[in-house]
């Protein structure tokens, strides 16, 4: 990414006004790096300026964006879920499964389902996965990462003996179900869009409002920045935390679905290394991994910024043991600016101070 | 007596200017080794940046250091260490995880072939150093454990384990109890003895006028006032800190008080070794009255404001609000019921220190200003501007960081979270710990007003002129146990010979 170059040095900030501007800058750097990154390439590769490639390369950053704002929640609260890829992998097995076989209950008869009642069923393994990660940490105080570890095996684990490692192939669901529909959620359209998009959409708007304009988003960015002071101020913190590990598990559960229904098929090796890219997209876009500090809108732009330079030099032939090299750059460079930001900041503050 | 003091330490037209804003103007300071050399101003009078450049923490922009006669630049912190200048921070700087002797040599562990630390020898000297404070703390214990109070006495021993012949301390009393302090004065006056220069910041001017040989007051980064301590009285340090002579504590407002609004039954804490830490303690606070819970460090009075809310779930006990038994288990549900906290650390407790004066000041009351789900930040934001008014905190804009207000400024944040829930019962922890005499005499004053009001307050204190000077009435515990009850205007030694039944064994626990 490139950014403003820090201000080594400028022991005389000079007028406050300079300072502020380049504050401003550096608070924007992630949509500044969007910019630079969208107007290479569409300099730089052919056909990318197309609004055929724009949908494609929506649809692939509404998945990592999707897992992105989950993560970022629980970032912000001072933790992290390293399982939301094995719960993408589950969930879509649940959702294979369910499409297929329906649940067999060993009288002759099995339960069939339509689509809603799937999504449902999905959405509550992975909000359960999320329920089981929150319990690990705040009944039985295991440390987030070591939590979300070990259920990112078992998840994983899980999902290979659902169909011991083979593929659910066909989703093509049954009309005489309702199930027939399954595979629109993938590929269907409103507005020329495709609805996984529209979905990372509903979800980024939710979130950012709970964010910004609820007490439970309030107290997320409370216990992330201070837990002993916002317990002490009444803030449920076991609540709050369960409450993210199970958004998170619900924002992976999603993007099971999708991938499942894209693919109209489900792999249990579907989100491997995911977990990661969300992680990234969160920094990317500014949330602070010790807690308290981060935003929505940040790990959306995130998420676009990864995307679209994954998609771009893909387009431009840049070979992806390359794109793997330039996309841990761009993470790097991303928080070492945020450093800059953070030191020019306090500065500021002090300033203020007499 | 200036022959007995040499100088060791000069500043000339020391200038220290940090962007937007000078905090040192052309200051000549001398320090005297031998003597202790105090120093006082209110909060960003520039006290600490003077420290901050003695210690090589920061630079002069302006002006020159001359140490025992040669002209010396500290280009670190470990640089002014080298030459004999240590420095005890307000803020102490200790690592909890780490035992109190892997504390005291951190960063200069003693080795075997610089490889393997000799922990054998660390713990001896450690202990040594621990005996000679008169301090009974195992220098394997993990600091963690320790009270504030014990973690200050071992930062003070960090710094003697430098061999420092310049010694500064940055308001090192104001987490100790009498008993502590009392030491503390102790190895100072061995010190000086031993010709070490002690530079000494502190609020409390009493304590100052008691141990100080030198004296400079310092005012908006200028020296207002040097000189022997001989004939400084209070007024004289007042009028010089703050321009005008004023009174810190609130004359007593006469009113009536109301019924019995708060009561403790039997609440007990058992301690991790047996015992317990709040021993069967019952007490009640009527509405409009200020209760003042007196005792040493360790005594269980932040435990037992603790255990009232919700802090330890071990803790027995029952609860009455205006005669209604509390039963609620969640800090949430007890502060719907009327009780709030002050907490004794506004860092660690308080506040959350990333997040802006509007966000720290609803924090506890968001409910308020939530129809369902929707928290309106219109609502919200003329709440918190009420109360910035009515605690007349003074800040730039409501969105700035908390941390950016000065400790004074900050703890009326947290008392302003803690009167926007409506409370009946006021707890407050040590209130005016680490805040400049101006913004301690606003707090008391607010104290008087609430109580006024008809709030009850219950206020834990280590300050023995604070307790009688405030309260309508004096607790004082001491081993988790209540162990006198006094009238206003009791007489200081009855309370302090409450307070300590078993001085030891306090000590020691």
């Amino acid at each position: 990414m490139s950014s403003p170059v820090p201000p080594h040095g400028s022991k005389a900030a000079g007028p406050s006004s300079q300072t502020s501007t380049l504050l401003l800058l550096l608070k924007m750097r992630t949509f500044v790096a969007l910019i630079l990154v969208f107007a290479f390439f569409a300099f730089a590769a052919p056909n990318f300026l197309t609004g055929a490639n724009m949908l494609i390369i929506s649809k692939h950053v509404a998945l990592n964006a999707l897992l992105a704002i989950g993560m970022t929640f629980v970032i912000v609260s001072g933790g992290i879920d390293l399982s939301v890829g094995s719960i993408v992998g589950l969930c879509a097995m649940v959702a294979g499964w369910l499409v297929l076989y329906g649940i067999d209950l060993r009288i002759g008869w099995s339960l069939q389902f339509n689509t809603l009642e799937i999504c449902v069923i999905v959405a509550i393994a992975g909000i359960l996965i999320g329920l089981i990660n929150g319990i690990l940490i705040t009944k039985l105080n295991v440390a987030p990462f070591i939590a979300t570890l070990g259920t990112l095996y078992v998840a994983r684990g899980a999902a290979l003996l659902f169909s011991d490692g083979r593929t659910f192939p066909n989703l093509a669901g049954n009309p005489d179900y309702g199930s027939d529909t399954f595979k629109l959620i993938g590929s269907g359209t409103w507005l020329g869009v495709p609805l996984s998009v529209w979905i990372m959409v509903v979800v980024a708007v939710l979130a950012a409002y709970l964010a910004t304009r609820t007490p439970v988003g309030r107290h997320i960015y409370a216990v992330g920045g201070n837990e002993r002071g916002a317990a002490l101020s009444g803030v449920n913190v076991d609540r709050i935390k369960l409450f993210v590990y199970m958004f998170s598990g619900f924002c992976a559960a999603l993007v099971g679905l999708i991938i499942a229904s894209q693919l109209q098929a489900s792999h249990p090796a579907t989100g491997e290394t995911f977990e990661l890219n969300a992680i990234a997209a969160a920094v990317l876009g500014g949330t602070s991994m010790s807690g308290g500090r981060g935003r929505i809108g940040g790990t959306i732009v995130g998420a676009f910024v990864i995307g679209i330079l994954a998609d771009g030099l893909i387009m431009m032939g840049v070979s992806s043991f390359w794109q793997t090299v330039i996309k841990g750059l761009v993470i790097i460079a991303a928080v070492v600016v945020d450093q800059v930001q953070q030191k020019l900041q306090a500065r500021v503050v002090l300033q203020g101070q007499a | 007596m200036n022959a007995a003091h040499p100088i060791g330490l000069t500043i000339r037209s020391g200038s220290k200017i940090y962007p937007g804003t000078q905090a040192l103007k052309n200051v000549d300071f001398d320090l005297r080794m031998g003597a202790v050399n105090v120093l006082v101003g209110e909060n960003g009078a520039g006290k600490s940046t003077l420290m901050k450049v003695i210690a090589g923490v920061e630079q002069l922009n302006g002006g020159t250091i001359t140490l025992d006669g040669r002209p010396v630049v500290f280009s670190d912190r470990s640089d002014a260490a080298r030459q004999g200048v240590g420095i005890v921070f307000q803020e102490l700087n200790l690592f909890p995880n780490l035992t109190v002797a892997e504390n005291i040599f951190v960063g200069r562990e003693k080795t075997v072939g610089g490889v393997h630390i000799d922990r054998a020898a660390q713990s001896a000297v450690a202990r040594a150093l621990m005996q000679r404070l008169e301090q009974e703390i195992d220098p394997d214990t993990p600091l963690g454990n320790l009270r504030i109070g014990q973690q200050q006495i071992v930062e003070i021993a960090k710094a003697l384990a430098e061999d420092a012949r310049i010694l500064i301390l940055d308001e090192p009393t104001s987490a100790l109890s009498a008993a502590e302090v009392e030491v503390l004065f102790r190895v100072i006056g061995d010190l000086t003895r031993q010709g070490v220069g002690i530079v000494y910041i502190s609020h409390r001017l009493e304590e100052l006028i008691r141990i100080g040989d030198y004296i400079t007051v310092l005012r908006d980064g200028v020296i207002t006032g040097a000189r022997s301590m001989e004939g400084v009285d209070i007024p004289w340090i007042v009028s010089n800190m703050i321009g005008s002579a004023s009174k810190e504590f609130p004359k007593m407002e006469h009113h009536a008080l109301g019924e019995e609004v708060f009561r403790v039954e039997d609440v007990s804490l058992p301690g991790p070794a047996g015992g317990y830490v709040v021993d069967h303690v019952s007490l009640s606070v009527r509405s409009g009255e200020i209760v003042g819970l007196y005792g040493l460090m360790g005594a269980g009075r932040s435990e037992l404001l603790e255990c009232i809310m919700a802090q330890h779930p071990a803790a027995k006990g029952r609860l009455f609000i205006a005669g209604a038994r509390v039963r609620e288990r969640s800090v949430s549900g007890r502060i719907r019921r009327g009780l709030a906290l002050i907490p004794e650390d506004r860092k660690r407790d308080g506040l959350v220190q990333i997040m802006s004066i509007r966000e720290n000041l609803t924090l506890s009351s968001l409910g308020d200003f939530t129809t369902g789900f929707h928290l309106s930040l219109k609502a919200e934001a003329a709440k918190a501007v009420e109360f910035v008014r009515r605690m007349a905190i003074k800040i730039a804009s409501l969105e700035h960081p908390v941390s950016s207000l000065s400790g004074g400024n900050q703890q009326k944040v947290v008392i302003g979270k803690a009167l926007m829930t409506n409370p009946r019962i006021l707890l407050m922890d040590e209130p005016s710990r680490g805040i400049d005499i101006g913004a301690k005499a606003e707090i008391f004053r607010t104290m008087r007003k609430l109580a006024a009001d008809g709030l009850g307050i219950l206020f834990v204190t280590s300050d023995l002129e604070e307790v009688l000077a405030l309260s309508d009435r004096i607790l004082v515990m001491a081993n988790g146990r209540l162990t006198g009850a006094f009238p206003a205007g009791a007489a200081a030694a009855d309370v302090i010979s409450a307070a300590t039944p078993h001085l030891n064994k306090v000590q020691s626990r």
